[in-house]
């Protein structure tokens, strides 16, 4: 098993401590921050480790690119801290794990991996994903919400043979390289958090908005602009990949949405909230809804827009009653082409 | 039977759910609602099929009464709480039909309405030669490649409702410029409810006639006056090498409806009664209700069980012809107008000839001629522009 | 008299369509979904009013046929087999909706009205107003839940059993008098059985025994416009009377259901108590839900516990009443059967119940579902212990079976009492009664039913 790549002595050395200065949810002096940082980085005990809300932000806050949240979760998990209890973690570690019930099924590009979500594929249509085929389920799952639940352990065990289950039944009996990751969770996996554990990813991931806006670009001609202005509800799991982030504004530009100015977007970004109110923080749950719904209506927005189907399940109500229409990206984009 | 059917029946829980719509309105089995024994609910039914094929109970005109009354029309499929048997409940109803009729043992009227179907070629036991006499002096064109072939089926040619609508809608399609034929005498009966009645070999044969015959003349697009035609054609004909693509015709109405401009100067209160096979068999809900919504003036009201809720007028599979249900106050059909006066409505909207004559049938019954009527369709819309 | 004059004269009380003596009619109602034993009926009479139901039981009577009342036919323990033959009284006919006071909050309805068809007809008409829905199918009817002593959604929040929702009863007795029971008996209303002697006790809980209900009032509650649900997830069974406790004593929740199953494997070992709560603006549910809350801090601190984040389709089944799920349930073998011990129990034993379910179904082969629903602001539990089987398994359902009259025995030692049990739990029961009781109830059927017509076999000893 190898570990995370992950350099302490650049943390110590550290002086502007940016993995929590610019946390949202922890609010510390940088004197107290650097103290508790460095413990964390020492391996000891931190009240940041019990206070993070796992919203990944700090691993695209980090200017070294040193893993820190891979680290906070390394460390969480071999001190036994539980950021959500123990009876729901260990519900969601079998409920989540692979069923073994995989079987060959060939595939043509665009080949789309839905993720753990094969309930969404019903948003795999139109002429967006022209002869795409889908992959999903708790065999090809990648795992990596077991970074809200202290476990880089089962992300590590079970990797592999997810990995290993999308070349052998799906990728290579086609002989296709290239998967599309529907949820940003898998491009983050295997773009972010494998190689920080040193493993090697067996095929192509491209991100669900890199293949939107260049099919997009395909289908210009047919693009009726929306002109409505669109809040866009970042997932944690973009943080492990900030470099895809420009898509939004990119697809944004060609179906002629507007995305208004905000407090709480691109690196500002506030969670969803559904990890917090698994780990009982429900006053900050409250708190960060309030603020973030607050924020697109100020904003005058018509649509929130959503990768993470989790986001949405989680956000699409508050959403909705304060007059947004929540929207899956790829579904806005379809809206764009008339479908 | 089929293992697939056999192996599902013990299965059923006989809970209940399958007696109600979705939102517990009243009883929406048709056959319980009538006859009011558990035996005639769908799960009922289930474990009498059972019984009979394990030897428990013996093969009797109880049991044929009880599993030909089932009119087919799904409400069972929609409210049954078992998600991996409930699909197939109306099919295996059909083919504990297809059982009884394999053994010879079925009930007179059903045993007629097949006899007659082979004979005559028509349920009403008519001469085929008078087949086409509805479209008489409305001059239209015999097929031969127009873009449409209209089909008007048993009850579009030989019931005076049915005709009436089938003049009605034709005329309509007239005056939008569709472009459509007829096969007048040449029709073939479309054998949806022989299928529904458990005569898989004279379904399948019919089927095959009208294969052939529409290949024969190069059709390639049809339009069903009848959702039970609409049905067979468009679920039961590609298994036997059927590629045309089949609309009811409301779903050509649609979409010239609101172009006609209809206006309804009476302002009537209308409420549009789902047919079975065009809702639930067909998931056909919305098409019928713009049609209604381009009519101006027109004020579209709904009854408690609408859409995949509605309540069958008691004339599908088959009953229409067999009247295993026979008459009363807890006919569904009675059922059904009681229920669209109570919704406020003074005009019941009907987009299938079955359920125009079961439903006009069933106002007659109850004595209410003077606060409702039954209109199909394209007769509001030809209406509404008479008035406009 | 011979069957075929017997049903003559049916045919002459309610009309040739609704009696039969056919093998099909009979076969279905000689059983019941559960696991006893089926008992053919010599014919089934459906009436279509209380005068109808008079003249079937005096008729009854004179010939000494057994009669017994059926409503939706769901109890699953056999109570509407008829042990001894005789008639079965289908009484779905009777289904009127007789009357909804909006200001006095009860429901007058034919016996025969079923659970989906009251809260359908209130929502329409009376959307402000709901009654307590058991957790049986829409077809379970009105009156034979509340025979039962049922219970629902309501039994936590709004004062107990159904049958202590009876505001009032028609019944029809075994020897063929009409008698009305409570206010309506004096007053042409249908609000209280007090101040008056309460009457109506001597048809709640009798399994059909002593007359047959031909109406009933029924309390009316507020519905909030406003609903959601919190799930309260423990890893030890001891925390349930703790846990349960605290919910209870924030006095804001609606329903609160305490369930654990080996199915699905993600929630085995597991408990969840499910905590439905309703409001009449967001405010008042945001603040239920945050006191809900906050009553469990403490423990889901420690980790050990907490609140389960529930996704929308999950919520949706929750929130839910009646429940499909519930009947799902009878698939979990994938064979269409079902029966479970009910046990009216106190709170405190229902850690030992759940222990006593896992074991004794451990012994003998087959699965549960095991759970509480809380009565009357915690003054009970009633308790489930659900065995799922294949019915076309024998071998399951003698196990099933064995395990359920094990499980009878089990309640009881544990200081619950079974609920709506079959004949031989009926039997346990009467066996550990005080024998005074047991005396006064057979002199009460005696002078009720001096023929001895109604439901026989039941509440008897053996």
């Amino acid at each position: 098993m190898q570990p995370l790549v992950f350099d302490p002595e650049i943390c110590l050395a550290c002086e502007s401590v940016d993995c929590i200065m610019r946390c949202q949810y922890i609010d510390l002096d940088q004197a107290r921050a650097k103290q508790e940082h460095d413990r964390i980085v020492r391996g000891e005990m931190s009240s940041i480790l019990k206070d993070c809300v796992t919203c990944y932000a700090c691993e695209e806050y980090c200017p070294s690119g040193n893993h820190p949240f891979y680290h906070i979760v390394e460390q969480q998990e071999r001190l036994g801290v539980h950021p959500v209890p123990r009876p729901i973690e260990k519900s969601q570690v079998i409920m989540m794990a692979p069923r073994g019930r995989i079987g060959k099924k060939l595939v043509s590009p665009p080949v789309i991996d839905m993720c753990f979500f094969d309930i969404m594929k019903g948003g795999i249509r139109g002429r967006l994903f022209d002869g795409a085929t889908t992959i999903g389920g708790s065999d090809v799952f990648c795992n990596l919400m077991f970074l809200h639940f202290a476990r880089n352990s089962t992300i590590r065990e079970r990797l592999p043979l997810v990995m290993d289950n999308i070349m052998r039944f799906h990728l290579e009996p086609s002989g296709v390289r290239e998967l599309i990751c529907y949820h940003d969770e898998c491009y983050g996996t295997y773009t972010s958090w494998a190689p920080a554990f040193g493993i090697e990813v067996p095929f192509r991931p491209v991100h669900l908005f890199d293949y939107l806006y260049h099919r997009l670009l395909e289908l210009k001609a047919d693009i009726k602009p929306l002109n409505a202005k669109v809040a866009y509800q970042r997932p944690c799991s973009n943080r492990l990949c900030p470099e895809t982030d420009h898509f939004v504004d990119d697809i944004f530009g060609l179906i002629g949405a507007q995305r208004p100015k905000r407090t709480y977007e691109y690196g500002n970004a506030l969670c969803c909230g559904g990890v917090p109110e698994a780990a009982q923080r429900f006053d900050l749950v409250e708190e960060i809804r309030g603020k973030n719904v607050a924020d697109m209506k100020e904003a005058g927005v018509q649509y929130c827009v959503f990768n993470c189907p989790f986001c949405f399940w989680t956000l699409a109500e508050p959403v909705a009653k304060a007059g947004i229409f929540p929207v899956m990206m790829s579904d806005l984009c379809l809206m764009a082409l008339g479908e | 039977m089929e293992s697939t059917y056999r192996d599902i029946l013990h299965r059923c829980f006989r809970c209940g759910w399958c007696k109600f719509p979705l939102n517990y309105t009243d009883f929406n089995c048709p056959a319980y609602l009538k006859f009011r024994f558990e035996s005639f609910s769908a799960g009922g039914r289930m474990w009498l099929i059972k019984a009979w094929l394990d030897g428990e109970i013996p093969t009797s005109d109880r049991l044929g009464q009880i599993l030909f009354s089932c009119v087919t029309c799904r409400n069972c499929v929609e409210s049954c709480a078992m998600p991996l048997i409930k699909d197939q409940l109306v099919d295996l109803f059909i083919a504990a039909r297809s059982e009884m009729v394999e053994q010879g043992i079925i009930p007179p009227m059903v045993r007629d309405y097949f006899k007659a179907v082979s004979v005559s070629g028509n349920p009403y036991r008519m001469p085929r030669e008078d087949r086409g006499k509805w479209a008489e002096g409305l001059g239209l064109e015999r097929y031969a490649s127009q873009e449409y072939l209209f089909y008007v089926g048993d009850e579009g040619a030989y019931d005076e409702l049915g005709q009436k609508m089938a003049r009605s809608v034709a005329l309509l399609m007239v005056r939008a410029g569709i472009s459509f034929g007829i096969l007048g005498e040449d029709e073939i009966t479309d054998g949806n409810d022989v299928r529904a009645l458990g005569e898989k070999g004279l379904a399948a044969h019919l089927a095959e006639q009208n294969v052939a015959l529409m290949n024969r003349l190069g059709v390639k697009k049809v339009v069903a006056l009848s959702p039970h035609a609409f049905n067979a054609m468009k679920n039961e004909y590609p298994k036997h090498g059927s590629k045309l693509t089949v609309s009811h015709y409301t779903q050509i109405l649609k979409t010239f409806a609101a172009k006609l401009a209809p206006e309804s100067g009476s302002g009537r209160t209308v409420t549009y009664h789902d047919p079975c096979y065009l809702g639930r068999w067909n998931g056909e809900y919305s098409a019928p209700r713009a049609v209604l919504k381009a009519v101006r003036g027109l004020r579209l009201v709904e009854m408690d069980r609408a859409m995949q809720n509605a309540l069958c007028c008691g004339g599908g599979g088959g009953n229409f012809f067999t009247d295993m249900l026979g008459s009363g106050p807890d006919l569904s059909g009675r059922v059904r107008v009681r229920e669209a006066l109570a919704a406020g409505a003074d005009t019941v909207a009907v987009a299938c000839p079955q359920c125009y004559r079961m439903l006009s049938d069933a106002v007659k019954d109850e004595g209410i001629e003077d606060s409702i009527r039954v209109r199909e369709l394209s007769e509001i819309v030809e209406e509404a522009l008479g008035e406009g | 008299m011979e069957r075929t004059e017997i049903i003559v004269q049916l045919k002459a009380i309610v009309g040739d369509a609704y009696v039969s003596d056919a093998p099909e009619d009979l076969f279905i109602y000689s059983r019941d979904q559960g696991v006893q034993e089926p008992h053919l009926p010599d014919g089934v009479v459906m009436p279509g009013s209380a005068s109808e139901v008079v003249s079937i039981i005096r008729f009854a009577g004179r010939e000494n046929i057994p009669v017994v009342p059926m409503g939706g036919g769901l109890v699953l323990s056999g109570l509407t087999v008829p042990l001894k033959g005789g008639l079965v009284l289908d009484m779905k006919r009777m289904n009127r909706i007789l009357e909804v006071n909006e200001s006095s909050h009860y429901a007058v309805v034919e016996a025969g009205t079923s659970q989906g068809m009251l809260d359908a007809y209130l929502r329409k008409h009376h959307p402000q107003l709901k009654h307590s829905l058991p957790d049986a199918p829409p077809a379970a009817t009105i009156a034979g839940n509340i025979a039962i002593h049922g219970s629902g959604h309501l039994s936590q929040s709004e004062g107990g059993f159904h049958s202590e929702m009876v505001t009032g009863l028609e019944v029809v007795l075994p020897t063929g008098e009409l008698v009305k029971l409570g206010s309506c008996s004096t007053v042409p209303a249908w609000f209280s059985r007090a101040p008056l002697p309460d009457l109506a006790g001597l048809f709640l809980g009798w399994n059909g025994t002593t007359g047959v209900i031909t109406k009933v009032g029924i309390k009316l509650f507020p519905r909030p416009k406003y609903h959601d649900v919190l799930v309260y997830m423990t890893e030890d069974i001891d925390l349930a009377p703790m846990v349960l406790g605290r919910v209870i004593g924030t006095s804001m929740a609606e329903d609160i259901n305490y369930a654990l199953a080996p199915k699905p494997d993600y929630l085995r070992g597991f408990q969840m108590t499910v905590v439905n709560f309703t409001a009449n603006t967001e405010e008042e549910l945001a603040f239920k839900r945050k006191t809900l809350r906050s009553v469990m801090k403490d423990l889901y601190e420690t980790r050990d516990s907490g609140f389960m984040p529930v996704p929308p389709n999950m919520k949706a089944g929750f929130l839910e009443a009646p429940q499909k799920a519930l009947s799902k349930f009878a698939d979990v073998r994938k064979g269409g059967g079902f029966e479970y011990v009910g046990a009216i129990m106190p709170i405190e034993r229902i850690p030992d119940a759940c222990r006593a379910g896992m074991e004794i179904t451990a012994r003998h082969g087959i699965t549960y579902s095991l759970g509480a629903r809380i009565i009357g602001r915690g003054n009970a539990a009633m308790f489930f212990f659900a065995y799922p089987f294949n019915r076309v398994d024998m071998d399951e359902v003698e196990r099933v079976k064995k395990a359920l009259e094990e499980t009878n025995e089990t309640a009881l030692a544990l200081g619950g009492i079974p609920w709506k049990t079959e004949v031989q739990g009926q039997q346990a029961i009467l066996r550990q009664m005080e024998p005074g009781t047991y005396a006064l109830m057979k002199r009460i059927r005696a002078v009720l039913d001096p023929a001895g017509i109604m439901n026989p076999g039941n509440w008897e000893v053996a």
